[in-house]
């Protein structure tokens, strides 16, 4: 009895002198990468496992051992929650030594690590969150948005559907950054238009999977629109939803942000007709077919999507730039490194040739899709007919509308 | 001079060894979590250890505490000083209405009324606008003390906390072993006695429960200073069971036991965090093992091993 | 169209049917609360985590045995009550003899490893449960699409809480229920075996939330918080409608299910909060809640 006590405390004492600082004894310098995503909650489609093997299928392409790079990839789940994840990235930079921090879906979190990562001075190039702020008024001079934003969700897919006659909205919105963000920029473009906006529900995120009351207030509102602001598996259960109430007979539904790992989820049945904007689908073109035929073997089962490619390309240029700088200044100093990303032009199988803007913006195309019938589809994840491209320069919030502080204009 | 018994010094003094040398050994952020948490226990085991009301609510107060100090500093630009004791009284305020409410029963229903109690705040911080929802407040600068020293320094940041913890540990203290103290334990131990002696009861209660909740708030408030954040994780009830689990484990009405409890819990979610939900099985797993072969908890069984009361 | 104090009818009525199939859950959560406090004495803090079982195991049932809705509706609470009689034997049958806070903090630690080793295996984003053929599509009923799954679901629930009070109130087995709950002692004098009653009322308040499980799956898609969701305003339905009573905590449930639709009507932002409004004026007036008796 007496042994067991002691050798009780003693593990307790171990386990409270685990958290030594480790002496870092390498001799080359190791760069280091932090995907942060969710990897169990709404988002763990769209971002999740997929995004750190898109990241490690960059290391592969760009062939760091051959070129003289040490490169080590980790991730963490951070479950959505902002304090959570300004915990994990604190540890990550003072302790693990990350140089550079990838994916980070969900606004709130991004918007919280934004000031981490500039304390800090590391990197973040952020492929997974949306709200536009990132560039404009929460603008970092450590900050690359890589993928989309709400802007260009919002001008794609919201200045298309007013145009084809929907001017009367009515939003389920998820109550954060993300969803608020994205309601108030195409609420701008349906005002521009003529449109107008009815009203608003918003729901609590994350934890909300029933949304049948705020689409009884949305049918009884009048709309001609049912604009959804919200994004993974929210999205998928709102539609869903919808349909059981019979909300697709009355109203038009407008997924603002979705990714066709929610189509695939949905199902051709449901989801067919509906339009929605990405930057980056499998089978646009040669080159993003090839990079997916490389990817899948590791993700069987869930095709790439564009926040993914985002991790993909973003990593790629990112380690090109280290090479070209050297690891050991990279890993000194975050403002350099992005700055001189910025400099350097980008391109890859997955965007093609794209130019990171001053206030971090990368000028990625932006496709507006419609969902393919049953019929259609001829093959695997088959699913997307492009109706409209929009270039690059074209497709995101001009450069003085944004109000970023560090730019001088 | 704080009524400490011997053994309970000689604690004292190898807790207050460990606090000033472990900055150098370990991560200072992690050990200010393993502080904060351990004030926040230290309070919550004032009500269940003293007088043996268990609240199940104990979040509302420090995560009420952590939105005032974080709102305070973000956007009036007060003192961390001034914000740390805004929560503090924002917790007791609470504290007086819901403990008002809730001391009209006992037991089980005790429980189950900060509960719900705790649940209808977390759903005003959720609404409310002040608290920015989802987001909760953000990028808090942690500024300076008495306008004087710069707290943005992990380690002036760490000697800064561990001061509040062992304020706030000798407060309880003192709180416990006054008369008033001894009034509450006679509660504790048999309140029909005690009201039949002319003590107001409800009144004794109601008074600890609303210094157990100001220190609370202070913890919360000195948690919002550390990261820089508080969200709607301080006010869920995942963190009042959590508050449950570090006292039991460290020993439900010992004097030493939350702050064992809040190493042990804190390594423990550190070190599981990698392993996703693997930190709630561990902890339910702990709890089950608590209540049924380890009651007394990690000081509580070590004080009966050497037969003294820590 | 017809407008009520301002409000447009359809929308009226539509929160309210919504807010009934929220009560139809409370009532039968809080059914199989209030059941195994009056036999146990103990706060089964692990019901929610039992609810979501439900919904998992049938979810189980249908993806790896291939068995449907309509057998799971039997299965599910069938298999998850065995698993609460073999929890009662094994762990909560040792906590009789202390305080009841002890009962109420284990099944609280018993409810984090079942919801933990779920969101494990299965992730927290939810998996989809189809609504079963037979009950798919929507009824016109004028105001609004009422779903049919929706409709059943109210139905069901109805049924399931009546039953259970009949028997409890009307059978001689509830009889001795009733009369172990009032003094076991003597109940077991007269040659009953009470703790085999009070196993049997466990697994029997198990298999009510396992069964309201089943029915949630197809509309909350069924994940690991689904039960941590709707437990915390379940417990404060049962401190209104006052602990140990029956027919009170049914009545109470969907009372407060379509007074929560109701508020979403008139001042959405307090939807999520009435329910423990209604319990703090409820503690000023009545401590003991509506349907209590006196301690």
């Amino acid at each position: 009895m007496t042994l067991t006590r002691r050798s009780a405390l003693t593990s307790v004492a171990a386990a409270a002198t685990l958290p030594l600082i480790r002496p870092a004894r390498a001799q080359k310098p190791v760069i280091k990468i932090g995907v942060l995503n969710d990897q169990s909650g709404p988002y763990a489609q769209t971002g999740g496992k997929t995004s750190v093997v898109c990241t490690q299928q960059a290391l592969e392409d760009f062939g760091v051992a051959a070129k003289g790079l040490n490169v080590e990839v980790i991730s963490a789940d951070h479950q959505n929650k902002p304090d959570l994840a300004v915990s994990i990235v604190r540890q990550w930079f003072d302790r693990d030594g990350v140089d550079m921090l990838l994916d980070v879906p969900t606004s709130s979190v991004a918007l919280a690590l934004q000031s981490v990562v500039r304390e800090k001075n590391k990197v973040f190039l952020n492929s997974g969150a949306a709200s536009s702020a990132l560039t404009g008024a929460q603008c970092s001079p450590n900050f690359v948005h890589w993928t989309y934003d709400t802007y260009m969700l919002a001008k794609s897919t919201g200045g298309a559907m007013v145009k084809a006659g929907g001017d009367a909205w009515y939003f389920l919105t998820a109550d954060y950054a993300f969803g608020k963000q994205l309601q108030s920029d195409t609420t701008g473009f349906i005002t521009a238009a003529g449109g107008k906006v009815l009203g608003a529900a918003q729901y609590p995120f994350p934890g909300t999977t029933d949304f049948s009351s705020f689409l009884v207030q949305a049918q009884s509102s009048g709309a001609k629109v049912l604009g959804l602001a919200n994004a993974g598996g929210d999205t998928v259960n709102s539609i869903k939803q919808a349909n059981e109430f019979g909300l697709n007979n009355s109203m038009k539904i407008a997924a603002l942000l979705m990714f066709i790992t929610d189509v695939h989820a949905l199902g051709l049945d449901v989801a067919h007709g509906l339009n929605l904007t990405e930057s980056f689908y499998w089978d646009l073109n040669d080159r993003t077919r090839a990079f997916t035929k490389r990817v899948l073997p590791k993700t069987p089962n869930n095709y790439p999507n564009m926040d993914h490619a985002g991790c993909y390309s973003a990593t790629l240029h990112y380690l090109k730039t280290v090479a070209d700088m050297g690891a050991a200044e990279a890993k000194k100093d975050g403002v350099a490194t992005v700055n001189r990303m910025k400099a350097m032009p980008v391109d890859d199988d997955c965007f093609g040739k794209t130019k990171i803007r001053e206030d971090g913006r990368n000028l990625v195309p932006s496709f507006l899709f419609e969902v393919k019938k049953p019929s259609e589809s001829k093959k695997p994840w088959d699913y997307y007919k492009l109706v409209v491209e929009t270039p690059g320069n074209e497709a995101f919030r001009p450069l003085a509308d944004g109000h970023c502080a560090f730019v001088k204009t | 001079m704080f009524g400490f018994s011997r053994a309970e010094s000689i604690a004292f003094v190898v807790m207050l060894a460990l606090i000033a040398v472990s900055p150098f050994v370990l991560y200072p952020v992690f050990l200010m979590r393993v502080l904060c948490a351990a004030l926040f226990a230290c309070a919550f085991n004032l009500m269940i250890g003293y007088v043996g009301l268990l609240s199940f609510g104990h979040a509302a107060f420090f995560g009420m505490g952590s939105y005032v100090a974080a709102w305070t500093m973000k956007f009036w630009g007060l003192d961390a000083s001034v914000a740390i004791v805004l929560g503090g009284l924002t917790g007791a305020a609470l504290g007086l209405v819901l403990g008002f409410l809730a001391i009209r029963r006992s037991g089980i229903y005790f429980a189950m009324i900060t509960l719900a109690l705790a649940q209808m705040v977390y759903f005003f911080c959720l609404e409310a606008p002040f608290t920015g929802g989802e987001d909760g407040i953000q990028q808090v600068p942690r500024g300076y003390l008495f306008g004087l020293i710069d707290l943005s320094n992990d380690m002036t940041m760490y000697w800064v906390t561990a001061a509040i913890f062992i304020g706030g540990f000798l407060l309880v203290h003192r709180i416990i072993h006054s008369p008033f103290g001894q009034v509450l334990k006679g509660i504790r131990e048999n309140e029909p006695r005690a009201t039949s002696l002319g003590y107001r009861t409800d009144d004794y209660k109601l008074i600890a429960f609303v210094l157990s909740c100001m220190i609370a708030g202070v913890a919360g408030g000195t948690k919002a200073l550390v990261f820089g954040i508080a969200t709607l994780t301080d006010v869920n009830s995942a963190t009042s069971g959590e508050v449950v689990l570090t006292t039991l484990l460290g020993g439900l009405g010992t004097v030493f036991g939350p702050a064992a409890g809040a190493l042990v819990v804190t390594s423990m979610e550190n070190y599981l965090a990698q392993f996703g939900a693997w930190v709630t099985v561990t902890q339910g797993v702990i709890f089950m093992i608590c209540v049924l072969a380890f009651r007394r908890g990690i000081i509580g069984e070590l004080g009966a091993f050497f037969k003294i009361s820590l | 169209m017809i407008t009520i104090f301002g409000i447009p009818g359809p929308l009226l009525f539509g929160q309210l049917l919504l807010g009934l199939i929220n009560g139809a859950f409370y009532a039968m959560l809080s059914l199989g609360l209030a059941v195994i406090f009056g036999m146990l004495n103990i706060i089964n803090f692990a019901h929610g985590a039992l609810f979501m079982m439900g919904a998992f195991v049938s979810w189980m049932l249908l993806n790896y045995l291939d068995i449907g809705y309509f057998p799971a509706l039997i299965l599910a609470p069938l298999i998850v009550g065995i698993f609460g009689i073999i929890l009662e034997k094994t762990i909560i049958s040792r906590l009789y003899k202390l305080d009841h806070l002890y009962g109420l903090l284990l099944t609280f630690g018993l409810a984090l490893v079942i919801e933990g080793l779920f969101r494990n295996a299965y992730g927290s984003s939810g998996m989809p449960y189809r609504i079963p053929s037979v009950l798919q599509g929507a009824a016109n009923l004028g105001f609004m699409y009422l779903p049919i799954y929706r409709g059943w679901v109210v139905l069901a629930a109805l049924v399931v809480c009546l039953a259970t009070w009949a028997i409890i109130e009307k059978t001689s087995l509830g009889a001795r229920l009733r009369a172990a709950t009032e003094n076991a002692p003597m109940v077991q004098a007269f040659g009953v075996d009470v703790p085999r009653l009070i196993t049997l009322t466990y697994g029997g308040g198990v298999a009510l939330a396992a069964f309201a499980g089943v029915l949630a799956a197809p509309i909350y898609s069924v994940n690991p918080n689904m039960g941590s969701n709707f437990i915390n305003t379940v417990f404060a339905v049962v401190v209104i409608g006052g602990m140990g009573s029956i027919m009170g905590s049914i009545v109470t449930g969907f009372a407060l299910g379509v007074l929560e639709g109701l508020t979403k009507v008139f001042y959405p932002q307090a939807s999520a909060t009435v329910v423990f409004l209604v319990m703090v004026i409820v503690l000023l007036i009545r401590p003991r809640g509506l349907f209590g008796r006196a301690a």
